[in-house]
């Protein structure tokens, strides 16, 4: 052992000068990159501010940073608030572009929407369990535990293990807006945070149901892991479906402005819609909109 | 540079890394505390364990923030974890210095240090399509406080094997030899001589699993069905406060989103309290013998 100590007291000031250099150069170089992209060739430049719901700003987030990085010097700046925020904002000027996850109503037709998505949610089960649909009455008694065993809407006698989501997301807020529940009525068993953690979880469970974005159950469902995405109201759950609007258990992904837009407004919500965002848009999970 | 000023700037480095590793605890503290102070306002620290139970939102004065079955979810997954593996850490140590034949004891030793660098996804991973399955087959629903503490019992088993291990190497061979020498049996030996000489160590290896099975977060995410409710048996559903966090951060707004930090602040103190409690017991029992 006496050796080894006499050693390490020997390499102590050095790793202590590596260690001091190190925080030094770090807090340099941090300091040089920030003035460079404005020379730039481009015409587009300046800020644009988007704000409002949670579930378009990731998706926003991501068309952003490659419209910015299309566009050196624009700089898109993305913030989240809920859709009604984003309605307020683009009302205000506050915002350049509002997000909002729904449908416009009626009273805010003042506003130009542009629909870059749409989201679908879909209930999916085990490949083995022999239930192939469910009706909205028989999903509203298995949330709120009226029915706890398969048996019960024709399937083995298992008891059901019921697959929910955490608080704040928007697949949740989506799901009980349709079947019409309140989240404190919801009896859950399994309660998960995104798409994947659910489709695992019913994957792994042949007695579970759960709910996630058709993207990601389609997508899945398509790559060999046993789930089963079930119709609802009738109508198969399909990205096709939730294009061409069948699929009841749908809604807009919308960007809104005040004024027509122009200028890098209107640069932006075109690359918004375009054909160059399907991929990011699928990321997410999304459905994007046939050209 | 004379030896004298070459120790100075050393004093002085070392003087400015202690003062930063302190300065960021109390800074995290702080900031706990500042992004906290909404919801306090708005909720009241009473409500945090009174109210009917957790359904949050951005408006503090709606809504309902109880926080007491997450607490007690973490507290019973951390305990139940380390009592299962603290004996079959101190097992394995033993077993691994004082009972295995040389090689097998070296293969042993780097199975657990790679068991202990496996990073905890994949723990909750494997507990997600293998472990909630198997129980599944055997209670209904599967994901539950059992699926926790026995993920966490894997997870924590090589950190406190290793420590004590560690432990037991720095026991010093003369008193070793001089138990043998008094024809003590073997687990005379360890029961008598060993354990006694090595107990800060130990204490110090279950000490480090505690902490790691309290804040440890993914795995127990993926494995324990973050239903917020008490468990009232091992095969039931419930949520940590890790794991809250981790679940509505990304979505989380207002009050809602100050009441997770709440939360953090409550692992925090709990992780205080620990350290605390471990001070006071090691004060107590291991310097009264030496």
């Amino acid at each position: 052992m006496q050796p080894k100590t006499f050693q390490d007291r020997k390499i102590v000031p050095s790793v202590m000068l590596c260690l001091a250099l190190v925080v030094l150069c770090s807090s340099c170089s941090r300091a040089l990159p920030s003035k460079t992209g404005e020379s730039d060739g481009s015409k587009l430049q300046g800020q644009l501010t988007l704000t409002g719901s949670s579930t378009v700003a990731p998706l926003a987030m991501e068309i952003g940073k490659r419209f910015e990085s299309l566009h050196p010097a624009v700089r898109v700046d993305v913030q989240m608030g809920g859709s009604s925020r984003g309605i307020a904002d683009a009302r205000s000027g506050l915002a350049d572009i509002g997000m909002v996850s729904r449908k416009l109503h009626a009273e805010e037709s003042d506003l130009h929407g542009f629909t870059i998505a749409k989201d679908g949610l879909c209930l999916i089960v085990h490949r083995d369990n022999p239930v192939t649909e469910l009706t909205n009455e028989q999903v509203i008694a298995i949330y709120t535990d009226r029915i706890n065993n398969w048996k019960q809407v024709g399937g083995n006698d298992a008891a059901i293990t019921v697959v929910h989501k955490a608080e704040g997301r928007a697949t949740l807020e989506l799901f009980l807006k349709y079947f019409g529940l309140e989240n404190p009525a919801v009896k859950a068993d399994v309660v998960i945070g995104d798409n994947e953690q659910g489709i695992k979880t019913v994957a792994g469970n042949p007695d579970a149901v759960g709910y996630v974005s058709i993207g990601a159950g389609e997508y899945d469902a398509s790559h060999d892991v046993p789930i089963k995405l079930l119709p609802i109201g009738g109508v198969a759950a399909t990205t096709a479906n939730i294009r061409n609007g069948r699929f009841p258990l749908s809604r807009e992904l919308n960007l809104v402005t005040k004024n027509k837009p122009q200028g890098l407004t209107k640069a932006f919500l075109d690359f918004a819609r375009s054909n160059e965002v399907h991929d990011l848009i699928e990321e997410q999970y999304f459905v994007p909109l046939a050209k | 540079m004379s030896p004298w000023r070459s120790d100075a700037l050393l004093v002085w480095l070392l003087r400015g890394c202690a003062a930063l590793v302190g300065a960021i605890v109390v800074l995290i503290l702080l900031f706990l505390v500042r992004e906290s102070m909404p919801a306090f306002r708005h909720v009241g620290i009473g409500r945090f364990f009174t109210d009917a139970s957790w359904h949050p939102l951005a408006d503090g004065s709606q809504g309902e923030f109880n926080l007491t079955p997450m607490l007690v979810g973490s507290l019973v997954a951390m305990l139940g974890a380390v009592l299962l593996a603290a004996p079959l850490g101190v097992g394995s140590a033993v077993f691994c210095h004082y009972y295995a034949p040389r090689w097998i004891a070296r293969a042993y030793r780097k199975m657990i240090e790679l068991l202990a660098g496996i990073p905890s996804v994949v723990y909750g991973f494997w507990g997600l399509v293998v472990l909630v399955p198997l129980i599944a087959s055997w209670h209904p629903h599967g994901p539950s406080l059992l699926a926790g503490i026995l993920l966490l019992t894997i997870m924590i088993l090589p950190t406190i094997a290793l420590t004590i291990d560690a432990a037991l190497a720095n026991v010093p061979r003369e008193y070793v030899s001089g138990a043998a020498a008094l024809g003590m049996s073997r687990w005379g030996i360890i029961r008598g001589v060993v354990f006694p000489a090595a107990k800060s160590g130990v204490f110090t290896g279950i000490l480090l699993g505690t902490g790691r099975a309290i804040g440890e977060t993914m795995a127990v995410m993926m494995v324990c069905g973050n239903v917020v409710r008490m468990p009232d048996g091992i095969f039931a559903p419930m949520r940590t406060l890790t794991a809250n966090i981790a679940l509505e951060m990304a979505y989380a707004m207002g009050d809602h989103r100050s009441a997770l930090f709440v939360s953090g602040l409550l692992l925090m103190v709990l992780v205080i309290a620990l350290v605390a409690m471990a001070e006071m017991i090691g004060k107590e029992h291991i310097h009264q013998e030496s």
